[in-house]
């Protein structure tokens, strides 16, 4: 178990392709830090950087306070669970898992101890005779946990682990990751770009955009108060609603709350604050033509296009609408859901 | 394709019958030929087995003929030969698809092209720079001489490196993070994966090694060193008495089986080998 420091780390790849721009990131012992963001902005990079599969340009990376950039990755002491799985094909299930056990010269009766340990708290006692080809993607998915856990190691990397799966075993295996994370408190760095997964999984979320960090926090910190339009548009499902203010400002008997930074000339409401009765406090009223209704169980996602314009506005019901296609509807982006941005720098205002 | 139409499944059978037959016609032929005597076979070409199979055998297997080594040191030469070029071009070629494909260093695809070139050069034609080599390293009459120039293959390295790449990069990431260093990882991972490969590669090679007859008849002198296919060629080629059809047919068909009989125990592995996708 340990602490994983990196400062000022840089990628540039031949080509003087720049993958990560001068990244700071501190993880602490014990923690689950959550990588996310969109395909190619270096959150891979970063995860293969800490474990010694990729070099690093510039910068240190550093494990339980030891400078690890030199070191290969067997030495930096971590394990990996890859996206594929990378199963050995050719060994059984206990194989597999023994495999990192023996080349490092662990003695028999504690390989032994460690397998048995692993494979009751996955579940794949059954299976430790087999091989991987018999397996299903879960149980794979298991096995590939099992190979970094009996390593004991200081930390623990996921490089989109769940990917392969389908939704409902994605669901089922993030609760078993989080489980097993939480009981052996090992370190663990977990590379996604399901937003979803981000935020369940996390104890921080760090989310990065073209090989830099947008903003790191805990979870909700991130969904209340997003520190960028990039943030606030990518974590949140379905995603925030942004309006310019000048837009919002031409529409006839719009008034914006006088609260609202002067400077703020983007703003964003989730769609699940947007309210279709006037709220009690100041909000924006706005009108608009329902163009299309997603039920999706419990509540509706409603595509709203805003009177006079071409902006589309999703909106979150409770349970069904209470209007239908076609319909012209008012709706009020409450005063305490507003989320100011500066439109030039992406930044968020206050 | 899923169809049914008679005439068109008569149509694929016959021409399948026909090819299967013309291919298996002179082989019949030869066996047929093994169980006459010289004086039958100087003047017709039986189509019906004769009595003389188990004469004809006992004269081939132990009576020595003046200019041919017994037909035993023959057949211990040509297994020798092709084994050794069989098991040499496999652990060389390996090898080096493992450097090609997993190694980064200067001139990486110059060697791999280089290597692929050499397809273009059989034997027949380097033989005569090739001849020379052997001869000034003093490498005629030896099982060194016969083996060692036909070891070096393209082919071989070309197949490996082709698998090698199929094989997913993360499984040898898994393996650096497993502890496991570039040979740990190839004798772990990477042969055992290769495994129906090699087989496949092992029947082809050893067949390659076994009908090798003009660089044997070039660098062997000394009957000692001498193989099948050379014995079978000379008693052909007789200059004042007719050939012993009998005799030549019986040390063909015998010529024949040890490849047949790789082929038969290697056949599950071969196949597997050549439509293996599952990695």
């Amino acid at each position: 178990m340990a602490n994983i420091d990196i400062s000022g780390v840089k990628k540039i790849y031949p080509g003087n392709v720049t993958a990560i721009h001068g990244l700071d990131l501190s993880i602490e012992d014990g923690e689950l830090v959550v990588l996310v963001g969109p395909s190619g902005c270096g959150k891979s990079t970063l995860l293969r950087m800490i474990a010694g599969l990729e070099t690093i340009t510039e910068g240190t990376v550093s494990i339980g306070g030891d400078v690890v950039n030199r070191k290969e990755p067997a030495e930096r002491d971590i394990a990996m669970v890859f996206q594929n799985y990378a199963l050995y094909p050719h060994m059984s299930v206990r194989g597999n898992l023994e495999y990192g056990l023996k080349n490092r010269g662990t003695p028999r009766p504690e390989i032994d101890k460690r397998v048995t340990e692993a494979a009751r708290i996955l579940e794949i006692e059954p299976f430790l005779e087999r091989k991987p080809r018999q397996l299903s993607g879960g149980q794979r998915q298991r096995v590939a946990m099992g190979r970094a856990i009996v390593r004991h190691p200081k930390a623990f990397l996921f490089d989109e682990p769940l990917s392969n799966l389908d939704a409902k075993l994605r669901g089922q295996m993030r609760i078993e990751i989080k489980r097993i994370q939480r009981s052996l408190k090992t370190t663990s760095v977990y590379v996604t770009h399901d937003q979803l997964e981000a935020m369940t999984l996390a104890d921080r979320l760090v989310v990065m955009n073209a090989g830099r960090i947008e903003q790191v926090g805990k979870p909700v910190e991130l969904y209340e108060k997003p520190a960028s339009l990039f943030v606030a548009g990518f974590i949140g499902s379905p995603p925030m609603n942004i309006f310019e203010t000048a837009v919002l400002r031409e529409r006839p008997g719009v008034s914006l709350p006088a609260s609202l930074p002067a400077q703020a000339d983007v703003i964003g409401v989730r769609p699940d604050a947007i309210v279709l009765d006037q709220p009690a406090g100041a909000a924006i009223a706005l009108k608009g033509t329902v163009e299309l209704i997603e039920p999706v169980g419990g509540e509706s996602h409603v595509y709203v296009r805003m009177t006079g314009t071409d902006q589309i506005v999703i909106v979150v019901v409770q349970g069904r609408a209470p209007f239908g296609e076609t319909e012209e509807i008012a709706f009020y982006l409450p005063e305490a859901a507003l989320h100011p941005f500066d439109k030039t720098s992406g930044r968020r205002i206050g | 394709m899923v169809e049914n139409r008679p005439l068109l499944t008569i149509l694929t059978h016959l021409t399948l019958v026909l090819g299967v037959a013309l291919v298996i016609f002179p082989v019949y032929v030869a066996i047929i030929a093994m169980t006459h005597t010289q004086q039958t076979l100087g003047f017709t070409t039986p189509l019906w087995p004769g009595d003389q199979l188990i004469p004809n055998l006992i004269n081939v297997l132990t009576r020595p003929s003046p200019g041919r080594p017994p037909f035993w040191v023959m057949l211990w030469n040509s297994t020798w030969m092709a084994v050794i070029i069989m098991a040499g071009k496999i652990v060389i070629s390996i090898i080096s698809a493992y450097a090609i494909v997993y190694f980064k260093f200067p001139f990486r695809l110059v060697a791999f092209w280089i290597i692929f070139i050499t397809l273009m050069l059989p034997v027949e034609v380097r033989i005569i720079p090739t001849f020379e080599v052997v001869a000034s390293l003093g490498l005629l009459n030896s099982y060194a001489g016969l083996t060692i120039p036909l070891i070096a293959s393209a082919t071989a390295t070309f197949l490996f490196r082709q698998f090698f790449m199929t094989v997913p990069d993360e499984l040898m990431e898994a393996a650096r993070v497993d502890g496991a260093g570039p040979i740990k990882f190839f004798i772990d991972v990477l042969l055992p994966l290769s495994r129906t490969n090699i087989a496949a590669l092992c029947v082809i090679l050893f067949i390659y090694g076994w009908v090798q007859y003009l660089w044997p008849v070039l660098v062997t002198t000394r009957e000692e060193y001498f193989t099948l296919m050379m014995g079978v060629q000379q008693m052909a080629a007789t200059a004042e008495t007719d050939p012993m059809w009998n005799l030549i047919m019986s040390a063909t068909v015998l010529a024949l089986l040890p490849p047949v009989l790789v082929v038969i125990f290697m056949q599950r592995l071969f196949v597997k080998g050549l439509i293996e996708t599952e990695k």
